[in-house]
């Protein structure tokens, strides 16, 4: 397969020999060793790249990039954010000046990041950065040189006109080219990707390669057949429809909370928690949904709010329920061929709240994912959706927990005599991030601090200031 | 004048814009060998089958090693006792290297590492301190004891006495840049890059596994993407195989962990239980306290020995008992061996009295931080001294806490955060102050040592080497400071080359928080022999004495006229003047006798002080930190700008360890949260909503480098101040001892609030 892309403002054609190499493995043999390998899971943002495109500038995590979803894009690493003739960006002379290094391992990546918002005017550090560790400097002195270089004007490099010249290469789509390890195909509509997939059910599909990037990284497996879907923009698309919204599986999870911050503000709130920034801008959440983790966030809250998946397989559709999808551990409603092409969203959900509990409060896990949506008739309560990550092998609805509640005045008493049928719903296991015992406590606090809060209680540690 | 001024970290540059090159960086020739170890499956037992034959099967495998190959010692250990680099029959955690698999690519090795077919007979492992204890798995034979005065009968006579039993963590270092090394076969020897400490350790092991001198083993290292400790003793398996690697085949082998092996396979901080009886009289005067250390070091020695030491020698934390004991038990397990961890076990000890006394001021209801402030060690004579003998001479504590209570309004911001708590049910805060009293020198004395190796060029430009490693703590930017006042030059005329053992030989780790005190004092008296060189070649020039002769601001000034010094260089060129030397240090005034527990291991103490507050979500116990105050001793500081770093991120670092790092082992042995996704560093978010940090600005009593005081290690233990918090906030729960253990997750923190309340 041959793609091209711009590297620091320089087309670069590429022979991939291997579809699933990382971005950061390619970097680092092509001697652009700024970008550095700190976790290679997405998880530590020391190898953060910048990546440019029609939709605008982001930052992803060079690890979990595989070399083909460059293409057609323009990518700047941690050496193209100097200017000619070496002048400092902005973020740089800022990061020096308030001593924001101190090993300097990760500073490449906050760098990149920093450039990034600081190009895209964003101010909201602690969330665009949350996806970068540094074990040295305690943050402090990097959050001073973010906001001091906020004022900066973007230096004239950084704008140059957008990427148009590099267009995926005639024959580079589909194709298991000589001396290749692995078929790749490069679709670029869904129904391409439909038709292929159809033949070739055992083939992996990789949107943001946020899960599948680990399968190479960390499992080391050799992928037989892969597609990336980073070229199908039909499959990105957010649509209005009659009944609400149809969000195509392509979506990024980062694009999904931008549009959320309208009709779904407590969906986009849940989202701001969604691992990192550059995972964010990477997965998608057809991705999020369709690897049927236990501990996805995105599916309880959607749950929650009632939403409806669309399947395709070849030309054929299904919309089923998205509580139905998941069977059991890992195991989900899916035919050999389908995917899931979209998620469907109601027009509002006004009455969802949505508490995500892990040890860290940014870029972490799941212990306990709890999001709640109860609308009233007077003071009665007269639906309930109810839906639990890590609580049970699949993402679950408390069906019991809403049942004792229908017909219930919606008040603190109510709900602590409810909170036993919690017990009857899940059956939570011990791990790293929890024990059982703790996740049910957590499940029953989540719903005592629903009612709490629209009670109109403080119940955010957030909202407290010293 | 240098010193005093905040200059950037010396590669503060590189790093911006990614220049800075680290080990994996370093362009390596196209023969270049990977390797990667093969790791036991199993956390005790014996290999009964070693199949290594689909290993060597692998694509790109040129070599498997097993410890039957290895031509000389089959040791990394760092302390008297041998650890085998690979495993000899025994296995003994789940991670322990048993093969080392040499390979084309990185990829190519750690892909054949995992095809080995093992068999084990295997042992029930000894995971947890209880089993340890159960089965008497220990070091040395039985507990260490160190202790002053009767305590049973000073305990006895108390009018309070609080017991417990306090958990604390262990501590992932996750620096960022993980373990790797480079071995270059040379014609004569060998040369070793390595992402280490201690370069010399790693020659001296590097040169007992291939047999050779240590003459014949050079090792250069520029600078590490993060140590804290972890590569002290951790960075050996990794440099012995590469060498051992390059000499057999002949060509230049490299090797990086990749994240989750690293965390697999090396060391941590201690995780440590302390029971604990603290007495003291009516008034809240502390008259004895009685602890018992239990740590588990993991499998092999390294350095735990040292490590209990020092938990030990800091069980007073801050404050003077005349009557201490304290016990100390070295548990041997089936889990990764524990090492150096910045405190070097410190941490541990002083924690173990700051709970206690958080306990006794809860029952004697005595406002903690007056509890403190009564039980500080004299800051004026009649000194007191410590439980091991030394006496605290320089004790700043009082004035400095006063200081930091008055100027964030402590006793009100207290009184406000009760009243807000009253009126609050889901949420409280919790607010907090803890002191801290680290001892500074290596306690193992013949460590204290330094050299130095200072080359002025006829240009005026001045090359200096030392034996200390650049991890990120500036020592290099200090250390050039510290030359360019000596000179009276600009700090751009000097420049620092990569630490090399065949610069400076016999160096100590960069450890202990000694790097600028120990090398700081080695390149001054370095400078100083070469500035009297030329002060005596200006004063027979000139007609005047050699201590008229001034160097200050680029200058050199002798009788009544000033040259460039620049010039006064080229000049001692020209009339023959050495202009190199070598400067050595040795720390004085300290002795230890370890057996009987008494002496003067330290030569001095840096203190410090933090108030932190939180808040708690009681339903959950999620919990955030809201603002921190610090107020910190570095004596006269050697660079502002890098010291307050170092508190900076040596609180967020400490109170990482006890908030939200945790780390967990299953039953079989296997640590379960190895990587980034399941170990939680602080992540920017974390760090206080209000952080004001301040230097204490006093000048050292003892004459350090320009009266500073060493910065890396004691701001790590403010950090215990968000811990105390946290147990505070719990405490506004209820009536009861909230008895938080550590780390303070949000499961741990709910418990706490149900003692807190009776529920538990």
């Amino acid at each position: 397969m041959e793609i091209s892309f711009l590297l620091n403002g320089e087309t670069r054609v590429v022979q991939v020999a291997q579809p699933t190499m990382s971005v950061l493995d390619w970097l680092r043999a092509e001697g652009l060793t700024g970008a550095k390998e700190g976790c290679n899971e997405g998880d530590c943002g020391a190898c953060t790249v910048m990546v440019s495109d029609a939709h605008g500038t982001r930052t992803l995590n060079a690890c979990l990039l595989m070399l083909p979803q460059l293409a057609g894009k323009a990518l700047r690493t941690i050496e193209g954010i100097s200017g000619p003739g070496g002048a400092l960006h902005p973020v740089q002379r800022a990061m020096i000046d308030h001593h924001g290094s101190q090993c300097g391992f990760c500073t490449p990546g906050f760098v990149v990041s920093m450039a990034a918002a600081h190009k895209n005017g964003r101010t909201d550090h602690d969330d665009l950065l949350a996806g970068n560790l540094c074990r040295c400097t305690g943050y402090a002195p990097i959050i001073r040189a973010a906001k001091a270089a906020e004022a900066e004007p973007v230096p004239a490099w950084m704008t140059e006109p957008a990427f148009q010249s590099a267009q995926i290469s005639s024959g580079g789509r589909g194709i298991a080219s000589a001396g290749q390890t692995a078929p790749a195909f490069l679709p670029e509509t869904t129904d391409e990707l439909a038709n292929w997939y159809e033949a070739h059910p055992e083939a992996v599909l990789i949107a943001g390669a946020t899960d599948v990037g680990l399968w190479v990284t960390k499992q080391l497996r050799d992928l037989p057949e892969v597609a990336f879907l980073s070229q199908c923009k039909d499959l990105a698309q957010i649509t209005e429809t009659a009944e609400g919204y149809e969000i195509g599986a392509g979506v990024t999870i980062a694009a999904l909370r931008a549009w959320a911050e309208g009709p779904h503000p407590a969906l986009a709130g849940l989202l701001r928690r969604f691992a990192s920034e550059q995972v964010r801008q990477a997965a998608t959440i057809g991705g999020n949904i369709a690897n049927g983790s236990p501990i996805g966030d995105g599916p309880p809250a959607l749950i929650a709010m009632g939403a409806r998946l669309t399947l395709r397989r070849g030309d054929a559709r299904r919309t089923i329920a998205l509580e139905d999808f998941f069977l059991d551990y890992r195991k989900q409603d899916r035919l050999p061929g389908e995917f899931v092409e979209s998620v469907i969203l109601p027009k509002s959900a006004p009455d969802l709240a949505c508490f995500k509990l892990s040890k860290r409060f940014d870029q972490d896990i799941s212990a306990v994912c709890g999001c709640f949506n109860f609308t009233l008739k007077g003071s009665k309560i007269e639906s309930a959706r109810v839906a639990f990550g890590g609580m049970a092998g699949v993402p679950k609805r408390a069906s019991a927990f809403e049942a004792a509640l229908i017909g219930q005045p919606f008040t603190e008493a109510a709900f602590t005599a409810a909170l036993p049928a919690l017990a009857q719903d899940f059956t939570p296991m011990s791990d790293m991030r929890a024990s059982a015992c703790y996740r049910m406590q957590a499940a029953q606090a989540m719903a005592l601090r629903y009612v709490r809060a629209r009670l109109g209680e403080p119940v955010d540690v957030l909202e407290v200031e010293a | 004048m240098s010193t005093g001024t905040p200059l950037p970290h010396d590669s503060a540059h590189l790093h911006v814009t990614g220049q800075a090159r680290y080990l994996d960086d370093i362009p390596c020739p196209a023969n270049t060998l990977h390797l990667a170890f093969g790791l036991s499956t199993e956390a005790r037992g014996q290999i009964t089958e070693l199949d290594l034959a689909p290993v060597r099967q692998s694509p790109g495998v040129v070599a498997v090693l097993t410890a039957a190959d290895l031509p000389h010692a089959n040791d990394a250990s760092p302390a008297a006792t041998p650890e085998p680099v690979l495993a000899e029959g025994a296995v003994h955690y789940i991670g322990q290297p048993i093969f080392l698999v040499v390979a084309t690519s990185h990829r190519a090795a750690r892909v054949a590492a995992r095809k080995a077919r093992i068999s084990y007979a295997t042992e029930e492992p000894i995971i947890t301190l209880d089993q340890a204890l159960a089965a008497n798995s220990r070091f040395e034979g039985g507990p260490v004891t160190w202790a002053r005065g009767d305590v049973e009968a000073a305990l006895a006579g108390a009018a309070h006495v609080v017991s417990g039993t306090f958990e604390m963590g262990g501590q992932e270092h996750f620096y960022l840049e993980g373990q790797a090394a480079l071995a270059l076969p040379g014609e004569h020897g060998i040369s070793v890059h390595c992402s280490t400490q201690h370069p010399t350790e790693i020659q001296h092991k590097v040169a007992h596994a291939l047999g050779l001198s240590q003459h014949d083993v050079r090792v250069e290292m520029r600078r590490m993407g993060g140590g804290f400790g972890g590569k002290e003793s951790q960075g050996n398996h990794l440099a012995i195989a590469c060498a051992v690697a390059a000499q057999l085949t002949g060509r230049p082998c490299k090797m990086r962990y990749d994240r989750d092996d690293d965390m697999t396979i090396t060391g941590k901080r201690h995780d440590f239980r302390i029971t604990y009886r603290l007495g003291a009289d009516a008034e809240g005067r502390l008259v004895a306290a009685d602890f018992v250390h239990f740590a588990r070091c993991g499998w092999s020695p390294d350095l735990s020995m040292p490590v209990c030491d020092r938990a030990m020698l800091h069980a007073d934390s801050s404050y003077f008992v005349p009557a201490l004991r304290v016990e100390s038990h070295r548990l041997r397990t089936n889990t990764q061996s524990n090492t150096a961890y910045r405190g070097f076990g410190g941490p541990q000890g002083l924690l173990g009295m700051e709970r206690a006394m958080e306990h006794l001021a809860h029952s004697m209801g005595i406002e903690p931080a007056e509890l403190r402030r009564r039980n500080f060690y004299p800051a004026t004579a009649p000194h007191q001294s410590t439980h091991y003998g030394q006496e605290v001479d320089d004790c700043i504590l009082h004035a400095l806490v006063e200081d930091l209570q008055k100027s964030n309004n402590y006793a009100t911001r207290k009184a406000e955060i009760a009243a807000w708590n009253s009126t609050n049910r889901t949420l409280k805060r919790g607010i907090a102050l803890s002191p801290v009293k680290f001892g500074i020198s290596f306690t193992l004395t013949h460590l204290n040592q330094a050299g130095a190796l200072v080359q002025l060029y006829a240009d005026g430009s001045v090359l200096l080497n030392h034996g200390g490693t650049e991890m990120g703590q500036g020592l290099h930017r200090k250390v050039c400071q510290v030359a360019a006042r000596v000179f009276g030059i600009d700090d751009a005329a000097v420049r620092i080359s990569a630490t090399d053992t065949s610069k400076v030989p016999n160096t100590s780790a960069t450890a202990a928080s000694s790097g600028a005190d120990l090398n700081g004092m080695a390149v001054q008296n370095a400078c100083e022999t070469i500035r009297a060189r030329l002060a005596e070649f200006m004063a027979a020039r000139e007609g005047c004495a050699a201590h008229e002769v001034a160097f200050a601001g680029g200058k050199v000034n002798a009788a009544g006229r000033d040259w460039a010094f620049t010039e006064v260089a080229q000049a001692a060129y020209e009339a023959r003047i050495s202009l190199s030397s070598t400067g050595f240090y040795a720390t004085p005034k300290i002795r230890w006798d370890r057996v009987a527990g008494q002496g003067r291991p330290f030569y001095y103490f840096a203190y410090g002080a933090a108030i932190t507050e939180v808040v708690i979500d009681t339903l959950t116990g999620e919990n955030r930190i809201l603002r921190t105050d610090i107020l910190h001793d570095a004596g006269t500081s050697l660079n502002p700008a890098l010291d307050i770093g170092q508190i900076e991120g040596g609180y967020v670092q400490g109170a990482g360890w006890l908030t939200t790092e945790e780390l967990v082992w299953d039953g079989k042995g296997r640590l379960t949260t190895h990587a980034p996704s399941t170990y939680k560093i602080p992540a920017c978010s974390d760090r206080p909503r209000v952080f004001n940090v301040a230097l204490w600005d006093a000048p050292n009593r003892e004459e350090t480098i320009f009266r500073s005081k060493a910065v890396g290690e004691p701001p790590f233990m403010l950090g215990i101040s968000a811990f105390q918090a946290l147990n505070a906030a719990c405490a506004a729960c209820g009536p009861h001892w909230p008895d938080l253990q550590a780390p303070a997750t949000p499961e741990a923190v709910l418990a706490a609030v149900a003692r807190a309340r009776g529920e538990a």
